[in-house]
């Protein structure tokens, strides 16, 4: 991030503000100084082979970049009984690589996480005088309950507010689209089977939908 | 040689096909069957479904988590390749951008076209449909009924594979017994939607889709499909068996390895290589129809995309199946003397009459599916059930404001998790993170229900294409210039559509995502969204006022047939590939006629 962006946000963030923009993509943001490498994959990519973060474009996050993202990213996913963290499932290799695509939807992404990034850090700075990462927990929750949601986001948060919800769709879809995410919702299909059930009759009566006798029958409307 | 380049083509053959989708699959493979020598041209690449498509691949394996992206639109797994809304070196024009006056035109450079990625919806059309200037005033009558389809139909449906069951309602067929497969049984959210949908008055009945919910019938279908051609009917006996029946996983629209669904590639093309007659050639970009003696149309003329260079193929009958814009752009830019304005363009109606489905959607979240165990439910897909359109009478009293109807299909259940599947869900977790978040997500994970309209659109003077007198595509062929319109007809009917789908999603106790649109031309989705474009070249009962007879032959050109969407008179709700397929069938066997009678 700039130093005229990081002032705006910081302005923003301590002195009630009214809503600044957004830094228009390529304009105003670190994302103007790290433009995304290569072409994308194509019209007619292999479908069938297995792909990595970093094997069709260069990865733009920095190693502080990709600390602040895996803090933040545990932070909204972290270990629990069930399953474990974010990071641990890939998902900062899956940020970095989507920050990185030369697509227009994930460019217009990179300024958003690449400047609200930068913002989380100088935020712990301006509250705790050390990086989001290396703060105490409490710290860093006392950071993101300001910002966890846009709807009742301060005025000067709104901004940060909007960069947090885009991180945590971005965080729980790249978690819970691999095999770690897959088994914590208990997915249990992509397998084949030799038929088709559908749903258990104890299901069906529990939430009063079949007698049971005649499940599969679905009948036209009364009129 | 069933794949031939342009170096190996025969001198001349009866019959060329341009394009191999559902029309041109459908008509190849009726026409090779039958004797008749075939060459099929396909502007895209040779694809193969049993090497190429990504079976129980998942999202992390994937670019992106297999986001969608400009190079692939439906996500990186779907089936389409070299195709989308923008094809690189393939412009065409708008003359419009706003969401009220665009059309976007989708293609699909690639072996078998857009059946390799298509939901496999497979609805008839129903008598009314046939007929709604009689019906209403409104629109075109087609110069058939649905009693000369019905057999088409029939035949299609067992060829295919199609499940669904007979319900016996208005302006919805049955099928004669032994078409259909048995539907798949219901998922969890479809049954509730049944069950309230129901207690408003709006039926719930199986979908019908092109899977093979069990084994074709190979010992009783193949008499009925080629009665009194035994060679066809091993033939087809003999590819039928080796389909495999769905195994309920990995969804449809990547295509399927073992040919569970309809794609041309999986099931017309292997039988009509199989006799012998048809010849392909893959990267021939169809260029125009060349006409010869007597004003009969002599062959096509190609761009060997490989080479670059233009090519010729002659035949004593053409067939264009290039999709509805594609045909109809091949016949504007075949000028001659006799057609300045392109071939078979006496009347002024190439490219007229343009029309699309109209798509509305809205989504919402159900409390009684929350925190539910797990469950297999990936199914067929999709569409395990839909609704009809059911209001006939109150539309016929005129007390709806919209002349036509609308069917609906449904989203739910435990889908394959993706980058979407738990975003966007602050409006129902108050913005939680951390172990919050991850308790949240199991909670609300299956709980969420989608409705999908999709209505006829009646033609409209406003909404047609031509050819750009400037813009070329990257082989020198003009290209074509989109103009489009809807009128309240559409946009009323897309605000029904949303009020519908908020009183069920109420019904069911549940809470719309947003709001429902009260305003149509906002709720309506964008002209050529719903890929369903059909018209251009539409059928009819005289030459002044349409292109083609009720056979699909030109009305100008005796040897030029159309085969696909093109010919279309009406748009009904009915998603039109099955009706693709029982019009380009019916026109095959009157070509193959009237070659028999030596009348062409």
């Amino acid at each position: 991030m700039d130093r005229r962006t990081t002032i705006k946000w910081m302005l923003a963030a301590s002195a009630s503000m009214p809503l600044l923009q957004r830094p228009a993509a390529g304009m105003d943001s670190v994302a103007a100084a790290a433009p995304a490498q290569g072409r994308g994959y194509g019209t007619d990519p292999d479908l069938t082979r297995i792909y990595h973060s970093g094997d069709l474009w260069p990865l733009l996050l920095t190693p502080a970049q990709r600390r602040t993202a895996g803090a933040l990213c545990d932070l909204i996913i972290p270990a629990d009984a069930v399953s474990p963290s974010a990071s641990a499932a890939g998902v900062v290799d899956f940020l970095a690589e989507w920050v990185s695509a030369p697509y227009a939807r994930q460019e217009a992404d990179r300024s958003v996480i690449l400047d609200g990034l930068a913002w989380m850090d100088a935020e712990a700075i301006r509250r705790f005088g050390r990086e989001f990462a290396t703060l105490e927990e409490a710290d860093q929750h006392q950071i993101c309950a300001d910002i966890c949601s846009e709807q009742n986001a301060q005025p000067a948060f709104a901004q940060a507010a909007k960069f947090f919800a885009r991180y945590r769709d971005l965080t729980a879809g790249g978690y819970y689209s691999t095999a770690l995410g897959r088994k914590d919702l208990q997915y249990i299909g992509n397998v084949p089977l030799k038929s088709f059930a559908g749903p258990p009759l104890a299901l069906l009566q529990k939430l009063g939908l079949e007698s049971g006798t005649d499940r599969a029958r679905v009948t036209p409307g009364e009129t | 040689m069933p794949f031939v380049t342009s170096a190996t083509l025969a001198r001349r053959y009866d019959v060329i096909v341009v394009g191999s989708g559902a029309a041109g699959g459908q008509s190849a493979y009726t026409l090779s069957l039958e004797g008749a020598k075939v060459l099929m041209l396909e502007a895209g690449r040779k694809y193969d479904p049993e090497s190429e498509t990504p079976m129980f691949q998942t999202p992390d394996q994937a670019p992106l988590r297999a986001a969608s992206t400009p190079d692939k639109r439906f996500g990186f797994y779907d089936a389409t390749v070299d195709g989308g809304w923008e094809v690189p070196g393939e412009p065409y024009v708008q003359t419009a951008h706003d969401a009220a006056g665009r059309f976007d035109w989708w293609r699909a450079r690639m072996l078998g076209g857009r059946t390799n990625h298509w939901g496999r919806i497979a609805l008839r059309n129903g008598p009314y449909d046939f007929k709604g200037h009689t019906r209403d005033g409104l629109g075109f009558d087609w110069p058939l009924s649905y009693s000369d389809l019905a057999p088409y139909y029939d035949k299609v449906e067992m060829l295919v594979g199609v499940y669904g069951s007979n319900d016996g309602l208005e302006n919805t067929p049955d099928s004669a017994p032994g078409c259909l497969l048995p539907p798949p049984t219901p998922i969890l959210s479809d049954l509730l939607i049944a069950q309230r949908a129901r207690r408003l008055g709006v039926p719930v009945i199986a979908g019908h889709r092109a899977v093979l919910t069990q084994a074709l019938d190979f010992n009783t279908s193949p008499a009925r499909l080629h009665p009194g051609n035994p060679g066809a009917q091993q033939l087809i006996a003999a590819d039928m068996q080796r389909r495999a029946a769905c195994i309920w996983a990995t969804p449809c629209s990547r295509g399927c390895s073992i040919r569970a669904n309809y794609q041309s590639t999986t099931v017309h093309l292997p039988p009509a290589l199989a006799s012998g007659n048809l010849d392909i050639v893959t990267d021939a970009m169809a260029h125009e129809i060349t006409l010869g003696r007597h004003g009969l149309a002599s062959g096509v003329r190609f761009i060997d995309k490989t080479s670059g260079k233009e090519c010729h193929a002659a035949a004593r009958v053409v067939v264009l199946a290039a999709s509805a814009c594609e045909s109809v752009r091949i016949l504007l830019n075949s000028r001659s003397a006799r057609f300045p304005s392109g071939l078979a363009n006496s009347s002024g109606k190439v490219g007229r009459y343009l029309m699309d489905t109209v798509g509305s959607s809205l989504g919402g979240q159900i409390p009684l599916l929350e925190s539910l165990p797990p469950l297999n439910e990936d199914g067929a897909s999709e569409s395990h059930v839909y609704t009809p359109w059911w209001l006939y009478r109150e539309q016929l009293a005129g007390k709806l404001g919209f002349a036509r109807g609308y069917h609906i299909e449904f989203g739910g259940g435990k889908r394959m998790p993706g980058l979407g599947t738990l975003a966007g869900i602050e409006w129902l977790t108050g913005g939680s993170y951390g172990k919050k978040f991850k308790e949240d997500a199991r909670r609300y994970y299956g709980s969420f229900v989608s409705f999908d309209g999709r209505g006829e659109m009646i033609p409209n003077k406003g909404s047609y294409c031509e050819i750009d007198p400037q813009v070329k595509d990257k082989w020198g062929i003009p290209v074509l210039r989109f103009h489009w319109k809807w009128s309240q007809q559409e946009t009323r009917q897309a605000a029904h559509m949303q009020q519908t789908f908020k009183a069920i999603i109420e019904a069911m106790g549940g809470r719309v995502n947003g709001a429902a649109q009260t305003d149509g031309a906002k709720a309506i989705q964008a002209g050529g969204s719903i890929i369903h474009e059909v018209g251009g070249a539409i059928m009819g009962k005289n030459a002044q006022t349409s292109v083609t007879n009720r056979w699909g032959q030109t009305w100008d050109v005796k040897n030029v047939f159309l085969a696909d969407g093109a010919v279309f008179a009406s748009n009904a709700d009915k998603n039109p590939t099955l009706t693709i397929m029982a019009l380009a069938w019916r026109g095959a066997d009157h070509v193959l006629d009237l070659m028999r009678r030596k009348e062409l």
